[in-house]
């Protein structure tokens, strides 16, 4: 290996030359992460565990002192209560996962056009995806709005052209907190998709036109199995984030738009119901770290040692 | 390659890009609109920008969001890079799968649930340790550096993978010591990945609604918090004059920025 060239190199990667300095850099993220990321979840879990009183904290204490000692009060009430209704964590998955779809059918062309576009133009082109990224994620929705509420210019311009005589309802539905998600994570599903298929080798699709595949058998056989890891790395980079979205279905959704981010928003500031809101968080933490955890493990072990 | 499928991609590129920015060229269209209804077009005007800039709620605001974006955005950078260094550097050590777990898992876990946390953190700290006596410009900060810091040591780590050892391996063999080479060769050789994680942290700290709402108190109010109760009660085209400057600087800022960093790399490669 090139980095073993010198002693130096090799001691220098292993981070013994280091010693203990290493830890200078390790010690601040690592303890900042510790008390400010892992911490505040052992809080959650624990306040999940409680019941929600008319108290400041509105919870009541895990563990009192009684007649017999050290008591707890700690109850998987809430829990239950989350088992008994998964309608908010089925209809998240069932959300993020309508968008991911939508994202890979809207953003697959755009990102397929850019990696074929000529060169010059890439970077451009890339740049403009990523910019309304680097704008504020509420202004979009914002934005959405404006166009899609009753009075708002979509209906406006349907009547214009006589298309509908009455006002159809655009907002406040499934349909526009979809549109919502689409919009807002779909740059996060072309970036990856245009790095796998910028990295596609042309000649592929040539030879496989020379052997007289038609353009879509060749995209079919050759460009999209090619272009499969991209495809899982957006699907991904949409999905996750998209299941505990708060702003677009609260803003774009109705009083039925029921998903996680959305449930726990309303039980902590709307019902005051601290150890409900840190339940459900808890189960969603499970649910989005619990893949993280299997793929890091698998990550290490590949790991040359 | 058919005609046909180049106007596919044509076709492609218009309909994409017109989806992406067709709502926000409306937006700041109607921005300079003179009519109170947002979809009434009543000639133009700049009578909502003066509103916006008479407006002390959006103003002061703006102000809280900058100042606390800058000083996570510094924050992050710092913890950020080196946790970066860290882990592309450091191949075993003592909670290393700790580690990257911690760096990993903010980018997955919703922002509910980091703002909730943080505050049931901050809430049960106050109670035991007094600190913080109220949550505000402190604790947002605080927030927003610690998700900051998961993207910039993302950045960090990945413009490793591609930075020549060997440059760092001249270093050592002439004598310098290791954190003179991090100083003198390493840092500045991951210059685009440190300046644009900063511009990212900044970006999502100004961006952030719900980690602040969680974790602000009454003496602080970002700037999407301030937009968020307004446009709960309506929409109004005073939001619409403040999102055509907010998206006019970040465009500008976001431009000149990767301007700035293709130059530099253009730099680098006529020099190499």
């Amino acid at each position: 290996m090139e980095i073993a060239a010198s002693p130096f190199g090799l001691l220098a990667m292993t981070g013994w030359l280091w010693g203990w300095r290493r830890w200078a850099l390790i010690a601040p993220p690592f303890v900042w992460l510790a008390v400010f990321f892992l911490l505040p979840l052992g809080v959650v879990a624990a306040i999940s565990l409680a019941q929600s009183a008319d108290t400041i904290p509105p919870y009541t204490p895990l563990f009192t002192h009684g007649p017999n000692g050290l008591e707890t009060q700690a109850t998987f009430d809430n829990y239950r209560l989350i088992a008994g209704d998964l309608h908010a964590y089925v209809n998240s998955l069932i959300y993020a996962a309508t968008a991911t779809m939508l994202c890979l059918l809207v953003g697959y062309p755009i990102a397929f056009a850019i990696a074929r576009a000529p060169k010059a133009w890439r970077n451009p082109l890339l740049f403009l995806v990523i910019l309304p990224f680097w704008t504020s994620l509420l202004i979009r929705v914002y934005a959405w709005i404006a166009i899609l509420q009753p009075t708002g210019l979509l209906n406006r311009a349907l009547r214009a052209f006589d298309v509908i005589d009455a006002p159809i309802l655009l907002i406040n539905n499934n349909f526009s907190v979809v549109l919502g998600l689409v919009y807002a994570y779909l740059p996060f599903m072309i970036l990856p998709l245009y790095g796998s298929l910028s990295q596609l080798d042309e000649s592929l699709v040539e030879a496989a036109a020379d052997l007289g595949a038609r353009p879509g058998r060749a995209f079919l056989d050759v460009v999209l199995p090619l272009s499969l890891p991209g495809v899982a790395a957006g699907a991904l980079l949409v999905f996750i984030p998209a299941i505990g979205e708060f702003v677009i279905p609260d803003l774009l959704g109705g009083p039925g738009t029921l998903m996680v981010g959305k449930v726990l928003w309303q039980e902590f500031f709307d019902n005051v119901d601290w150890p409900a809101a840190a339940a459900v968080a808890m189960v969603l933490v499970a649910l989005l770290t619990a893949p993280l955890l299997v793929a890091q493990r698998v990550l290490e072990r590949q790991r040359p040692a | 390659m058919s005609r046909r499928i180049t106007l596919f991609r044509a076709a492609a590129l218009a309909l994409g890009f017109g989806f992406l920015y067709l709502p926000i060229a409306l937006l700041i269209a109607y921005s300079f609109n003179a009519s109170r209804l947002v979809a009434v077009w009543g000639g133009w005007s700049l009578h909502w920008y003066s509103e916006l800039f008479r407006d002390d709620k959006f103003r002061t605001a703006a102000l809280t969001s900058l100042e606390i974006g800058m000083m996570a955005a510094s924050l992050s950078l710092l913890l950020g890079t080196c946790a970066g260094l860290a882990i592309a550097r450091f191949v075993r050590f003592r909670g290393r799968f700790l580690f990257s777990f911690m760096l990993m898992a903010p980018l997955v876990v919703p922002e509910v649930i980091l703002g909730l946390s943080l505050l049931l953190l901050f809430v049960a700290s106050q109670a035991w340790l007094g600190w913080p006596a109220s949550r505000g410009v402190v604790t947002v900060t605080i927030a927003h550096a610690t998700f900051g810091a998961c993207f910039v040591a993302v950045l960090v780590r990945a413009q490793l993978a591609g930075f020549d050892r060997s440059l760092e391996e001249a270093a050592l063999d002439l004598g310098a010591r290791p954190f003179a080479v991090l100083w003198r060769v390493t840092l500045p050789g991951i210059s685009p990945a440190l300046a644009s994680g900063w511009l990212l942290a900044f970006t999502l700290s100004l961006d952030d609604l719900v980690v602040a709402s969680f974790v602000s108190g009454p003496s602080a109010t970002t700037l999407p918090m301030a937009v968020y109760s307004s446009v709960r009660i309506g929409v109004t085209p005073e939001i619409n004059a403040l999102a055509t400057v907010f998206v006019s600087v970040v465009i500008v800022l976001v431009a000149l920025a990767f301007g700035l960093i293709a130059r530099q790399e253009r730099r680098r490669t006529a020099a190499g």
